[in-house]
């Protein structure tokens, strides 16, 4: 009899190719995303060794992190170096014959709202891309995670990643979420109390009753950063949940196919005794709305709370904090919820999906966005886009005094015109609240949609349950 | 890829804990195809400020670290986002050893691909190759990847651990493709033959 074996164990028994003496293995990739960054350089390496996408069609493309979000864009991108890579993009897709949705495509939009979308995401999957918020696609039991441009150039010529195992990591979620607490509030806190580096060496399986009675779009919330908290991906057993959203897809399996995939999905859960090296318990009842206040991840807070003291940290965080309270612009003692802002950002893979633009439009019922406020939605991608218009809330959102934009990673990391200026201070439904990662200078404050919505409504960080 | 095997030159102190890829090589300059002539945008919003002016104080703006070849930083260095960017800036700068308590995960691998050895060493041991750097172009360290050593300037010497694989790669200066392709290439066919039967859907 075999020893009890995790979910990550098990995908990664199934996908091992070849092992070398010394434990090295190839880890065989079922699907690889590709966007317009990390790929240019991985397709130029491929032309001068005149090597070919050994599996082209496991590999799908998409333009995301400097496309535009403003319709002009159909009329050609205005930045040269954005426009130069989407071309490149366009152009390795044809030529090593890929599958690309490109600019004026509906099914266009973040990658890693792309792949779910479209049924190439499955449970029991290996998924890369050359993105950190691959660790979106664990959400589905799939083995998903971040890679850089040479191992991009690796999976497209072999299929295959050098790996070496990964630790196994437990986090387990139980009872219910008060009224007003969503998965973004989850993620934030496991890493306000892990740390962005307490995941470093492993895959975090994401459990208990409160991570099982999440959507799939709130577990896809979770995983996405499983790689804030320093672990490259984060996993959820699939169950039945999983499988009504995979059914029917364009890329799911079909005919008898499916049920084939249903009953190999239905063995991916983690076994009865099986070990996990480090294991973290919360209890869901006693998370509450939180917010960032520095610029780690980590710098995680009740909204009721107050802007900590740099001097109550140990070692080098304490220097780190008196860094983030200078340019966050922040003093210690200063309530949270006292923070004004200038921007309201709704969007990106942590939460542009159909159910963040309902909970939106659920707290803006009513109400206005604040005067003098910026505050930009921006859809995951065509498909969630045009589902928020069919289900009117993109008409509610914009007569409430939104921007209501087309897909793309926009202000989640600033490479493409949606930026903050130097001092702007954002409420960010986004994943990371690093120096200058909105725009030089920009500062940004981590929450969920709702908290979002909230604080468009104030013009300041404020507590949802408030308006509830 | 460049091979390692010693190297000898003056390193640069950043105590700073969490560095992230975004302090490494900002978002703007991702944009580029090449992977070449990043070094001049290396942590650039720290470096420099908005007029392109130097910005004094920064360490590698400092005389005495200029010509750095060495980083030795706080903990948890290259967080963030899975940029190959960040190695690339740092060897195009020069830098071809970064010494910390402890990497990310993509960051670390990263640095594999492209002739870069991140050494991760105990607390203490961090804490005075750090003072040692401070003194600049007065104190050169030396680290000896074939003896698995980093010598400081006072000739203490500190041990460190390293995958025999990714050493032997770094050596060598190894290209990761072509030894899959030559090494595994049979083993990756029968191991499609196989899950083609047992799952299909894929």
């Amino acid at each position: 009899m075999t020893a009890p074996r995790t979910l990550y164990d098990k995908i990664w028994d199934d996908h091992v190719a070849h092992e070398a003496e010394d434990g090295t293995c190839r880890l065989y990739i079922d699907r690889h995303l590709v966007h317009e960054v990390t790929s240019p350089q991985a397709f130029e390496g491929l032309r001068i060794a005149g090597r070919k996408v050994r599996a082209p069609e496991k590999t799908v493309a998409v333009p995301d992190h400097n496309v535009p979000t403003d319709p002009t864009r159909l009329e050609g991108i205005k930045d040269e170096q954005s426009r130069i890579q989407v071309e490149a993009l366009r152009r390795n897709a044809k030529d090593f014959g890929i599958e690309l949705y490109d600019i004026d495509d509906d099914r266009q939009g973040i990658v890693h709202i792309v792949g779910p979308e479209q049924g190439w995401t499955q449970p029991g999957m290996t998924i890369v891309c050359g993105d950190s918020h691959t660790a979106t696609h664990g959400a589905f039991g799939a083995l998903a995670h971040g890679i850089g441009t040479s191992e991009v150039e690796h999976v497209l010529a072999t299929q295959t990643l050098i790996q070496k195992k990964s630790k196994n990591m437990l986090v387990e979620v139980d009872g219910e979420l008060a009224p007003g607490v969503t998965a973004k509030d989850i993620t934030l806190s496991i890493i306000g109390r892990t740390g962005t580096a307490g995941g470093t060496g492993h895959v975090i399986e994401y459990a208990g009753s409160a991570i099982r009675n999440l959507t799939m779009e709130g577990r896809m919330t979770v995983c996405n950063m499983a790689i804030e908290g320093g672990a490259r991906a984060g996993l959820v057993a699939p169950d039945e949940k999983t499988i009504e959203y995979v059914k029917g897809r364009p890329n799911a399996p079909k005919g008898g196919q499916w049920e084939l995939a249903v009953t190999y999905w239905n063995t991916l859960q983690s076994d009865d005794g099986a070990h996990h090296d480090q294991v973290v318990r919360m209890d869901a009842a006693e998370i509450p709305p939180v917010v960032t206040w520095g610029t780690s991840p980590e710098d995680v807070l009740p909204i009721t709370g107050a802007v900590p003291d740099p001097d109550s940290f140990e070692g080098g965080k304490i220097e780190a904090a008196r860094r983030s309270l200078d340019y966050m612009g922040l003093t210690p003692g200063q309530k949270l919820n006292e923070i004004e802002i200038d921007t309201v950002f709704i969007g990106s893979c942590t939460n542009g999906r159909i159910e963040d633009l309902r909970e939106v439009a659920k707290i803006m019922e009513g109400r206005r966005v604040r005067d003098g406020l910026r505050a930009m939605i921006v859809p995951g991608s065509g498909l969630v886009r045009l589902q928020a218009e069919e289900e009117g809330i993109a008409q509610r959102l914009q007569e409430a005094g939104f921007e209501w934009r087309m897909a793309g990673c926009s202000m989640c990391l600033g490479m493409n015109p949606d930026q903050l200026g130097p001092g702007e201070r954002c409420a960010s439904t986004s994943n990371r609240n690093f120096e200058g990662r909105q725009g030089y200078k920009g500062r940004t404050h981590l929450m969920s949609p709702a908290m979002a919505a909230a604080a468009a409504v104030t013009g300041r960080l404020t507590d949802v349950r408030d308006l509830m | 890829m460049e091979k390692f095997t010693k190297l000898t030159g003056v390193a640069a102190p950043m105590p700073l804990v969490n560095i992230d890829t975004d302090m490494i090589i900002p978002k703007q300059f991702l944009k580029t195809i090449k992977r070449t002539g990043l070094g001049a945008n290396l942590f650039d919003e720290m470096r420099f400020d908005r007029d392109g002016q130097e910005i004094e104080d920064f360490v590698l703006n400092r005389p005495a670290f200029r010509e750095a070849r060495i980083l030795v930083a706080g903990d948890n260095f290259g967080c963030g986002s899975s940029r190959e960017h960040a190695p690339w800036a740092l060897l195009d700068f020069g830098i071809r050893c970064v010494i910390s308590t402890s990497f990310a995960d993509i960051f670390y691998n990263n640095c594999f691909k492209n002739g870069i050895l991140p050494i991760k060493l105990p607390k203490e041991q961090v804490d005075a190759l750090m003072m040692d750097a401070e003194r600049g172009s007065n104190a050169r360290m030396t680290v000896d990847l074939e003896e698995q050593t980093v010598t400081g300037s006072d000739g203490e010497v500190y041990g460190f651990e390293i995958d025999p694989f990714r050493k032997h790669c770094l050596l060598n200066g190894l290209d990761d493709i072509g030894l899959t392709t030559e090494a595994a290439a049979t083993s990756i066919d029968a191991y499609e033959a196989r899950t083609a039967e047992q799952r299909p859907w894929l």
